[in-house]
Formats: structure tokens, C-alpha cells, sequence
């Protein structure tokens, strides 16, 4: 079997209208698989629900942002009419006086928010990858969060039960990758990435590197092969 | 004549007295992101963000930045010794299970009972909560720093919060323009008043009753 592919648009190809995908975007530009996007922006699929720390922000935050970059994030899928669903912890732009294309379609009433505490939001994608189906966390007690969920004590606290999150799809950015699809990440791009990877049916990831097997040094593999199933340098 | 409010700066230096040696402490975005600088000499903080990083230390040079390394503000970090990284699982499992010593946040409004309101403005019908639920129920120390009263002259200290609630009964403290309280069982104690400012000054400026410590103080650095 062959997991490195040639190009971005080969790799999205195959995604359905209405898939589920998860997508980081936490980390400005060094943690967001920009390529991928892009191609997926191409290809057009659409109704997507996506599952990301943010709603698209590159548009009006320079977040993580080098002097002279201009990143893009999957603000331009919900430009582009193809999200029916976000599922993210910092959907909005930190100024009000600046309103995403999100914020403007969710306000038309054109797109739906599950808003979740972002440490709950990378617990539920872990523990979905990880074959848990739901969790009690304390994060939420006493807010909008507990709203239709069961609460339960332990030791006189209180916990909210959370249910994990799967996705069909996960576009991923890591820094090198080797042809078996071991994986490395770098500094704080790891952050979604390290999570999500593990989440979805399918994981496809753009790094910078594609080496030959052995040329990671085993004891540097992040994410261990059996997670990817498809590779793009960019 | 009206006294003067202190600076951000002030602000951050106060918060910065409450760091202890060898604490990990999380910074929110705003005056408290402010805080590293002034930590009192011969303290080592260990600074963790939720971007998955820990052990942090100074802003990288102009020139120098790397997109790969940011803290939760988006600021471009330097790399320093020590320092290591994490997913997004890993940096809230630290959050929640315990392992944060302080985390220095914003606020809209903060309760009589130590409510913390932070991440939405009703008015907008929407916000982002981030990860300030997280590092509120998780960290063993909570301090809120901000200015005193909103930008329409509106009290941010109240009886109970109008806003939607980040967390209930989590605020240990509050270091303000004016004012440093703590938050106790048997309500809000004001334990410093900026220089100028009296105990009424900052009552009247305080939609919560204040009880005024035996030992009130001046703010001191």
C-alpha cells in the first residue's frame, strides 16, 4: 500500500458532501494545513461539519501570523458556502467590530455552532479516538455548557458527562513524515494535530518533509504510523 | 481632585508579587499576559500555555519569530532550555487535573461569590470561550486582573453576574486599577486601595459590598 501522494487535490479527493472533518486552528498559521484546505476549498465538497478550536479567523486576526504572511484557515470553506456545521471552543473574532463571514452566517441563521470549553473539546476528540464514548469533566458545572447533559458527584464534586467526538476525515499538518506514515511534529503545531490525528477514519496530513523509513529517529515519532493513512509534502 | 487608576502595567506588577518560586502559572490574554515581566527577582515561574507548551520564557526577538512557536495570546515565543511541548489533550489534562498552581485571567464581571463571567458579551449573541472554563475549574489558583469598572463607567465587581458565567465560586483574587481583593466565605475583602483612593472611593465604585480588612494598605510594589 502507498500513502504518499502527489498532490493535495489527489489526497481531498474522495470526500463526500456532508462529511465530517476535523481541522486544526489553533495555532495560527504553523498548525493549520493550509494546503489541504485550500484543495478542499477546490474540490467543494459541501453541508460540511467541521471540528476545529476556531471557525476561521486568519481573515481579521493575525494570530501566531509572521510579518508579510497571509495565511489562510477554513474561514474560506465557510466563505465559500460549503459548512453547514462548526464544532469549536473560539468560533468568533476577538473583536466584535470585526465579524468573521462565520459570525455573519451564524447570526443569518445559515450555519450551526456547538460551542465547547476547549479542553473538553480536545478530550472528546482523544477519547474518540481512543474508543472512550463519553467522560464526566468539571469543566462547564454551573454555566450553559451542563444544558440537556447529565451531572454526577464524586467525592462532592460535580462533573458533566461529555461524549466523544469521530470524524470521517482529519486534515492534518505535521512538520516531517516517512513513508510508512510515522509522523513528527513541531513546537506548538502539535497542539489539535496530536489529537485529531487520531480521531478520524481517515487522516490525511501535509508536512514539510517526506523521508524514507528510519530516517526519523524512532524515539522522535509523535504519532505513530497506524494513524495516517495519507501524506503530502508541500 | 481624582486620584489616578494605575496602569496596566501596575496592574501586572501586583499580580506578579502574588507568583511564588517554582509555581506553573498559565496567563490569559490581556494585562495578565503582561505579568511575566515582572516577576519579582529570584522566583523561576514555570510559564504553560494552552497552545501546548511549558516552560516558556521571553517574546522571540524581532526577526527571529517561528511560526511553530506561540503561546495561547498568539505571541511569537524564544526558544529557551527546557522547554517542551505537548497536544491539546495533554495541555488540558495539566488544566484540569491539577497541575496548574495559578492561571492569571480577564474578566467581565466577577461575583460577591467569586462567579467568573469572561467570555461572552450578551449583547453579541455569540462568543468564544477558548479555554478559560478549563484553567478556571482547574487551577488551584485563580486571579483575576482588570480594570476596575467597564468602559461605560459600569461596575465589573457585582452581587451576582448578568453575563453568562464562565465558572461559579472560582476567583481567589482581584487585582484591579484600584483595588485588591480576595474572595472569602463570608464575601469580598478589600485589602488594598490604590494611592489617593480611599476605601469609600472604591465602595463606590463596587456594585458587590466590600468588607474592609483590619490591615487595609496602599498598593505597594
Amino acid at each position: 500500500m502507498n500513502k504518499v501522494y502527489s498532490s493535495f487535490n489527489e489526497a481531498v479527493a474522495d470526500i463526500p458532501d456532508s462529511a465530517t472533518l476535523m481541522i486544526d486552528g489553533f495555532a495560527g498559521p504553523g498548525g493549520t494545513s493550509q494546503n489541504l484546505i485550500r484543495a478542499l476549498r477546490d474540490q467543494g465538497a459541501s453541508d460540511l461539519t467541521i471540528i476545529s478550536n476556531t471557525a476561521g479567523l486568519a481573515s481579521v486576526s493575525g494570530f501566531g501570523t509572521l510579518p508579510g504572511q497571509k495565511p489562510i484557515d477554513i474561514g474560506i470553506l465557510v466563505d465559500n458556502g460549503q459548512v453547514g456545521k462548526v464544532i469549536a471552543s473560539f468560533p468568533v473574532s476577538p473583536s466584535p467590530s470585526r465579524p468573521t463571514s462565520f459570525e455573519k452566517a451564524y447570526h443569518r441563521g445559515e450555519v450551526e455552532l456547538e460551542l465547547v470549553p476547549q479542553g473538553t473539546l480536545a478530550e472528546r476528540i482523544r477519547a474518540g479516538g481512543a474508543g472512550i464514548p463519553a467522560f464526566f469533566t468539571p469543566t462547564g458545572i454551573g454555566t450553559f455548557v451542563t444544558e440537556g447533559k447529565e451531572t454526577r458527584s464524586y467525592d462532592g464534586k460535580e462533573y458533566v458527562l461529555e461524549t466523544a467526538l469521530k470524524a470521517d476525515y482529519a486534515l492534518i499538518r505535521g512538520y516531517m513524515a516517512d513513508t510508512m506514515g510515522n509522523l513528527s511534529f513541531r513546537g506548538t503545531s502539535m497542539n489539535f494535530n496530536g489529537v485529531m490525528v487520531t480521531a478520524a477514519a481517515i487522516s490525511i496530513v501535509e508536512v514539510d518533509k517526506i523521508v524514507d523509513v528510519g530516517e526519523i529517529d524512532s524515539y522522535r515519532i509523535d504519532t505513530p504510523a497506524l494513524y495516517v493513512n495519507r501524506i503530502v509534502e508541500v | 481632585m481624582v486620584a489616578e487608576r494605575l496602569p496596566r502595567e501596575v496592574i501586572a506588577m501586583r499580580v506578579a508579587q502574588e507568583l511564588q518560586d517554582g509555581d506553573v502559572v498559565n496567563l490569559g490574554i490581556g494585562i495578565p499576559s503582561l505579568c511575566s515581566q515582572f516577576v519579582p527577582e529570584g522566583r523561576t515561574i514555570f510559564y504553560h500555555s494552552e497552545s501546548g507548551v511549558l516552560n516558556y520564557g521571553p517574546m522571540a526577538e524581532e526577526g527571529k519569530e517561528d511560526q511553530d512557536l506561540i503561546n495561547a495570546s498568539g505571541q511569537f515565543l524564544a526558544p529557551v532550555k527546557g522547554m517542551s511541548f505537548f497536544d491539546s489533550g495533554a495541555a488540558f489534562a495539566m488544566i484540569r487535573g491539577g497541575h496548574i498552581d495559578v492561571t492569571v485571567l480577564g474578566a467581565l464581571q466577577v461575583s460577591s461569590k467569586g462567579d467568573l463571567a469572561n467570555w461572552m458579551i450578551p449583547s453579541r449573541g455569540i462568543g468564544n470561550v477558548g479555554g478559560a472554563m478549563d484553567l478556571a475549574v482547574g487551577a488551584k489558583k485563580v486571579i483575576v486582573s482588570m480594570e476596575h469598572i467597564d468602559r461605560e463607567g459600569n461596575p465589573k465587581i457585582v452581587d451576582d453576574c448578568t453575563f453568562p458565567l464562565t465558572c461559579p465560586a472560582c476567583v481567589d483574587m482581584i487585582v484591579t486599577d484600584i483595588a485588591v481583593i480576595s474572595v472569602q466565605n463570608e464575601g469580598l475583602v478589600l485589602h488594598e486601595t490604590a494611592p489617593g483612593w480611599s476605601a469609600a472611593d472604591v465602595q463606590a465604585e463596587t456594585d458587590a459590598k466590600l468588607i474592609i480588612a483590619s490591615d487595609l494598605k496602599n498598593v505597594s510594589l
